[in-house]
């Protein structure tokens, strides 16, 4: 079998998308970070749970923007195959 | 090799935007997609919505049955997270957003029914995202003198080196991207989680996917229709500081 120079290419893009992934630990650690202050603080004031709850939300998301770009990079290189000519 | 953005045919697991027939116009080849036509359902959902709401408000009563009930709830609930976050300055973008939030929130939740999510099309996104960043430049240099303005893009140094001022250009460049990729690719990595577990456990796959679109499909579509409204007002109040401070 003869490996030609697109099957390299495609057999690193899925390595690249496998590494691009990787980038969901940030997220995941920032999410947890602000669900666990977010419980502290609704133990502490359980009044303001509304307020709290959208606040920790609207973090999480924006926290969670980094691990989507991972995931596209991922999707790009598996889908997309920039990388072939 | 490929017409668009993640716009293929794969064997067994289809997630992908499909064109359905194309047309020339000007020498540019111009595609109809799967997303056009599940947009076109998405509107055509809202305005026969929108044309009910109208009907029963029309005949309102002073005691509400149950459709003027929801309706009164959507319309408060809207009216509520707007207020919230814009203080004052409320009224004028309450229609605004609650478009918005209404188009995205049917759109997202629309994987539900089978369609594929517009929102899981780049091209949509990047649309509310660029609307996003004219309402947010227009109420810039209506609320702020064009000198105030010169001085925020260079803002860490003094107004006569601007030396930081492509920094802070890309930076504003970046929100409506930011913004629409976030949405895009939340949808989309729910639209590919759904289309992996019906190609490849079709065998299986009989009720407990429902509970995959209960979290994908609604519960992540509503977080994230939430998160783009409110950075859209986040981003709109911050340009009108010189008013009031919203009472959040």
């Amino acid at each position: 079998m003869n490996i030609t120079g697109e099957d390299l290419i495609l057999a690193c893009s899925a390595i690249g998308a496998g590494l691009a992934v990787i980038a969901g630990i940030g997220p995941g650690i920032g999410q947890g970070i602000a669900a666990g202050h977010g419980a502290a603080a609704v133990g502490r004031n359980p009044g303001a749970q509304g307020q709290i709850m959208s606040t920790m939300l609207l973090g999480q998301a924006v926290a969670e923007t980094t691990g989507l770009y991972g995931l596209l990079v991922a999707m790009l290189l598996l889908f997309v195959k920039p990388l072939v000519g | 090799m490929n017409n668009a953005i993640l716009m293929a045919s794969a064997d067994d697991i289809d997630f992908m935007i499909h064109g359905l027939f194309s047309y020339e116009i000007f020498g540019q080849t111009v595609w109809i997609t799967t997303s056009h036509v599940c947009i076109a359902i998405v509107m055509l959902v809202i305005i026969l919505l929108a044309v009910i709401a109208n009907r029963k408000m029309a005949k309102a009563q002073e005691v509400p049955d149950s459709v003027q009930n929801v309706i009164e709830i959507v319309v408060e609930f809207l009216d509520g997270i707007v207020t919230n976050a814009m203080g004052k300055s409320a009224p004028k973008f309450r229609n605004y957003i609650g478009t918005i939030f209404i188009f995205i929130l049917i759109s997202n939740i629309s994987g539900v029914f089978g369609l594929r999510p517009p929102t899981a099309d780049y091209g949509t996104t990047f649309a509310l995202g660029v609307m996003t960043f004219c309402i947010i430049h227009y109420n810039q240099f209506k609320h702020n003198s064009l000198k105030s303005i010169w001085v925020d893009m260079c803002s860490p140094l003094p107004p006569w080196f601007p030396l930081w001022l492509p920094i802070n250009l890309i930076s504003e460049i970046a929100v409506p991207i930011s913004l629409s990729l976030r949405l895009f690719a939340n949808v989309l990595s729910g639209t590919v989680m759904m289309a992996l577990v019906y190609g490849l456990l079709s065998k299986i796959a009989l009720v407990w996917p429902s509970v995959l679109h209960i979290y994908f499909d609604l519960f992540s579509g509503a977080i994230q229709t939430y998160v783009f409204c409110m950075l859209t007002m986040t981003y709109i109040s911050q340009q009108m500081n010189d008013e009031e401070e919203a009472t959040a």
